[in-house]
């Protein structure tokens, strides 16, 4: 089952990179930014596999952020890889600190202190007028290892950059789903008591989950802030977040693809509802996600799980 | 002495603001567990119908008091309506599921109300204001006080001690503290929760629209407005202790407080005040200061 | 997985099909994206006012009613086809539909951008895919200053004038004044704004001190303890550059407390709300509207019929937005007309030369595209006295005084915050 959910996991990938010639640029520039957000996505699966819900993770991606932007504005340095990795370690590290703190809290306590913590965090960029306040400030195109794209070209190494961290991220989340820690996600959040019984330190396997969480939103901040080539304090504003959990229960815990295709879905039907209503997007947004909710309620993953189980009833 | 006077009695204002917005809020979870994101929406929706309710009055030239009075019941069976429709509608359908999802569940409904308010509203703003010219102002010392804030005030100070004497002398309200202390077991002794749910969330989102058109005559009303109440009353509630009336109260007064003392000491700090308060008091008391720690179920 | 990446593709092929068909008609009309806050706290005083304003002028446009020089139909007797586009959403929302815009609608020009965020943001993706863009109401300097745009233009001056104006109008009327007090939202625009006024204060009334600076939070809608801060303060003078519903909740609860019969209020951007607050704002209040418009503007034809246009549909004066949005399109149209050769379609180069350095006189008056590399409009600014009228029950304002362009403006070559620091050298007022 494992091989078979990893080659179709692995066509998937293939396709989406062979496509992207193909397909017309703003295609590829909203499937760049879409896989972008999956990853902090995929950081919410995480810890939701868990029953914890942060209502917070913006902080992690405007870190990430501000992190390359900052490297940017500051040094002129260029190089994607690098500066992706440090907006990866950047919201790490500070997962890690808030980590100690958030990882005593459960339920909607965990989502609120996520939140307040973002919230800070917004006050503080806001506060910060050198960096241009809400308005944010620009960052430069990137460079990936001294090859310097223009154009069309920039997009599609933007689209393919951003794929392979999200094909590393995937496989490394799904060996993590499976590892101990991993899978102890389920019985954690049925009964935390009884996991300590097992000599587990649920404490500690939240606070790895919520580095895990905080490093891939840090990654996925870092992508948005090369893909848009701006950044802005409202990256860290609970209304970001909002959206982000939005995607997590449209695409379903159960699966690390889930993430990329309900982040892509999520992307293509906003981008739609403002094309064909645009007043009333909210609203399209809010239908989608009511009806996700009572009709697919384990989100599009789901979807797939269904189509397997079907087949497996074959003989 | 006049700064300190003025701290004291903005900071009562604010948290009479706070409070009436927050209790609504902070009723819903108690009892039924749901973090309600359409809290702003009655809020919004209690502001829009009462600028409505004020444009009529105010085209009929009714005595100021008569006015308030309409502007209120009709903002209030705006909330009523809404919370039947909401909780009979699609909160039935989801209770059962995750505490988070049903958030998500009142996040897409608010969603959908916010463009609901443009259907029917349109895009323009509304203003309200009559009800507080009415009110006038009275002078102490240096300071000028507009008088709809006492009112304010009052009204804050009637809905605690409403809330505490019908949660505490009242058969319903007794009802309603066995739910909140502990659902299964007071369903087992007989008590109708549905129907104790059904009038919980009507009567939250009657309190989430009077906070709307208390505050409609002070503001613009306009889109958006909703989003902006709803973190600061989670902020409130969170403070207090999720679900505790008195919390609320307490919440509301800390922070009311704190952000009057920082517009007068220290403008600088505050766009923090509110948050850094929250995340000082999780920190120190997780739950909130009005709740105590839940014994862990095995 | 694929199957579901497919489908978007595939809807995404379809709909830039469909975009693309009614292209094929006897004459491509010109497309035009134009975006304006739709929904959210800034539509009703700038998006819709902005949107309203495009629709009407697009529309005289296509009929050829514009007064001369911009009476041929459409643009360069091409018509124009316009496509409305929500501002609302995050920055990642507003640069993704400028390309869906640009890319898929292929859409000939954006006209749009009331977020100075949105701005900046969208700047560098509109040289990148060398997509002619004008901006209409945001306000930052820093969109020309911080980087030389190709195609990207702005007729609207910047909000340096605002705050410049502001002072040299307070300067002008209050000889004797030794204090004033700020109270502006706490983000970019307020923040930018209050700097301007505060520096431009300092060159032209030195002895006047700063009081009470205070910075609420943006959509905060509640007061009481700013008002009485400020009512505690001595200061003679209080500026705001709160916009609508800010504002006017502001405005509602000063009055309430009579905070206007302490101090003169500076409204920078009161002229797009006075219609709404009539005799709720008081009488006194210095009132601005990010330059000559509105009832700031000069009684002129084109101003009449702009006018007349306007409230023949919308049955209430255009504000500031809507003339900016006018002013905007009809430097599009004449860049466009000056560089059509015979009867093809001038590429984008081809207008972005033309429309550099460009000069015209629209319904808020002259203007001249002299910054920015000829990318950046410059006009007058005025300033007036706010006052109901009971008899004709309508505001006015009243006691106005206007600032020559080069008076409020930076000379070109030099950013804006540099040149109030530095006393304002060369204004030619």
């Amino acid at each position: 089952m494992i091989t078979r959910e990893k080659l179709a996991g692995g066509l998937a990938f293939l396709f989406a990179a062979a496509a992207a010639p193909l397909a017309p640029e703003w295609v590829v520039s909203l499937a760049t930014i879409a896989f972008a957000n999956a990853l902090v996505v995929l950081g919410l699966v995480v810890l939701w596999r868990t029953g914890l819900v942060s209502f917070g993770q913006a902080l992690y991606y405007c870190i990430g952020a501000y992190t390359v932007a900052l490297i940017v504005r500051w040094s002129g340095f260029t190089d994607a890889f690098a500066l992706v990795a440090l907006g990866g370690v950047g919201a790490g590290i500070v997962a890690a600190l808030v980590g100690f703190l958030l990882a005593r809290y459960r339920e909607i306590f965990f989502a609120m202190l996520s939140l307040a913590l973002s919230m800070i965090l917004y006050g503080v960029l806001v506060k910060t007028e050198t960096l241009g306040s809400t308005d944010g400030f620009s960052v430069s195109t990137p460079s990936f290892l001294g090859y310097r794209p223009h154009g069309e070209a920039l997009g599609l190494s933007l689209y393919w950059f951003t794929l392979a961290i999200d094909a590393v991220a995937a496989v490394l989340v799904g060996a993590y789903f499976r590892s101990v820690a991993g899978s102890l996600a389920t019985p954690i959040r049925d009964n935390e008591i009884r996991v300590e019984f097992l000599g587990v330190s649920v404490t500690r396997i939240i606070h790895t989950k919520v580095v895990i969480a905080g490093v891939l939103g840090g990654l996925g901040g870092a992508l948005a802030a090369l893909t848009i080539g701006h950044v802005d304090p409202a990256m860290s504003y609970w209304t970001t977040s909002g959206g982000f959990v939005f995607v997590t229960i449209l695409a379903g815990a159960g699966s690390v693809a889930a993430a990329f295709v309900g982040s892509l879905v999520f992307e293509m039907v906003r981008s739609f509802a403002v094309d064909i209503m645009p007043g009333l997007w909210q609203m399209v947004l809010g239908s989608v996600l009511l009806l996700t909710i009572l009709f697919l309620p384990d989100g599009l993953g789901s979807l797939v799980a269904r189509l397997r189980k079907r087949e497996e009833a074959k003989p | 002495m006049l700064t300190a006077f003025a701290i004291l009695t903005d900071g009562l204002v604010y948290a009479a603001y706070l409070f009436i917005v927050a209790i609504g809020l902070t009723l819903i979870f108690g009892v039924m567990k749901i973090l309600n994101v359409t809290h702003g929406s009655f809020y919004a929706f209690g502001a829009y119908g009462a600028a409505t309710a004020v444009g009529i009055y105010a085209n009929a030239d009714w005595p100021a008091a008569l006015g308030f009075l309409f502007m209120i019941t009709l903002a209030m069976l705006v909330g009523l309506i809404m919370g039947i429709i909401l909780e009979r509608g699609l909160l039935r359908l989801v209770y059962g599921k995750d505490e988070v999802v049903i958030v998500l569940v009142t996040y897409a409904t608010f969603l959908i109300l916010e463009d609901v308010i443009v259907l029917i509203w349109g895009a323009q703003s509304y203003a309200a204001y009559q009800p507080m010219v009415a009110a006038g102002s009275i002078e102490i010392g240096d300071l000028v006080l507009s008088n709809y804030d006492i009112l304010l005030v009052a009204i804050a100070v009637v809905l605690a001690a409403l809330a505490y004497w019908a949660l505490k002398y009242t058969r319903q309200g007794r009802l309603l503290t066995t739910v909140i202390f502990d659902r299964e077991t007071a369903a087992a002794f007989g008590i109708n929760v549905t129907l104790v749910y059904t009038a919980t969330f009507v009567i939250g989102a009657m309190l989430g629209a009077l906070g709307g058109a208390v505050m409609a005559p002070k503001i613009s009303v306009t889109l958006g407005i909703g989003v902006e109440v709803i973190v600061l009353a989670f902020a409130v509630v969170a403070i207090g202790g999720m679900g505790s009336i008195e919390g609320a109260l307490i919440g509301a007064l800390i922070v009311g407080i704190c952000r009057a003392a920082a517009v007068h000491l220290a403008p600088q700090i505050e766009l923090f005040v509110i948050y850094g308060v929250m995340a000082l008091v999780l920190v120190a008391r997780p739950y909130g200061l009005f709740v105590r720690a839940q014994p862990r179920k095995i | 997985m694929s199957l579901y990446v497919r489908i978007p593709f595939a809807l995404a092929a379809l709909a830039s099909a469909a975009a693309i068909a009614p292209a094929h008609a006897q004459q491509a009309p010109i497309k035009i994206g134009i975006v304006s806050f739709l929904t959210g706290p800034a539509a009703s005083p700038f998006g819709i006012p902005g949107r309203n304003g495009a629709e009407i002028v697009l529309e005289a446009f296509n009929a050829g009613k514009a007064p001369a020089p911009f009476d041929k139909v459409g643009f360069g007797g091409t018509k124009l086809e316009a496509k409305y586009v929500d501002e609302a959403g995050s920055v990642q929302n507003v640069v993704t539909e400028f390309r869906n815009l640009v890319q898929r609608d292929q859409v000939d020009a954006v006209v749009g951008y009331i977020s100075s965020g949105s701005c900046l943001a969208v700047a560098p993706v509109a040289d990148e895919l060398k997509a002619l863009t004008v901006f209409y109401d945001c306000g930052t300097p820093r969109i020309f200053e911080e980087k030389a745009r190709s195609y990207v233009f702005r007729v609207s001056p910047h909000a340096t004038m605002d705050g410049v104006g502001a002072a040299r109008y307070l300067v002008a009327k209050k000889k004797n004044l030794t204090s004033f007090s700020g109270i502006n939202q706490n983000y970019a625009w307020g923040q930018d704004s209050w700097r301007d006024f505060a520096g431009a204060m300092k060159v032209l009334a030195p002895k006047a001190t700063a009081d009470k600076v205070l910075f609420p939070k943006l959509f905060a809608g509640e007061y009481g303890a700013e008002i009485s801060t400020l009512l505690t303060s001595k200061s003679q003078a209080v500026h705001t550059s709160f916009w609508n519903g800010d504002l006017e909740s502001f405005t509602y609860q000063q009055s309430a407390r009579g905070l206007d019969k302490r101090m003169t209020i500076i409204m920078t951007t009161g002229e797009a709300g006075m219609w709404r607050m009539r005799d709720k704002l008081p009488d006194g209040t210095i009132i601005g509207g990010r330059g000559a418009n509105g009832p700031l503007a000069r009684d002129t034809d084109i101003n009449k019929w702009f006018h007349q246009i306007y409230m023949d549909r919308y049955n209430t004066p255009p504000t500031y937005p809507a003339y900016q949005m006018a002013q905007s399109l009809l430097g599009l149209k004449l860049a466009y007309e000056k560089a059509k050769k015979g009867d093809a379609k001038p590429t984008t180069d081809e207008i972005a030369a033309a429309f550099k350095g460009i000069e015209f006189t629209g319904p808020a008056g002259h203007v001249k595209m002299a910054l920015g590399n000829g990318h950046q409009g410059i006009t007058e600014t005025a300033y007036g006295t706010y006052k109901f009228n009971k008899q004709k029950n309508m505001p006015e304002i009243v006691d106005i005084m206007r600032f020559p362009a080069e008076c409020v403006n930076p000379p070109a070559g030099i950013d804006a915050d540099k040149w109030i620091a530095d006393g304002m050298k060369g204004a030619k007022c």
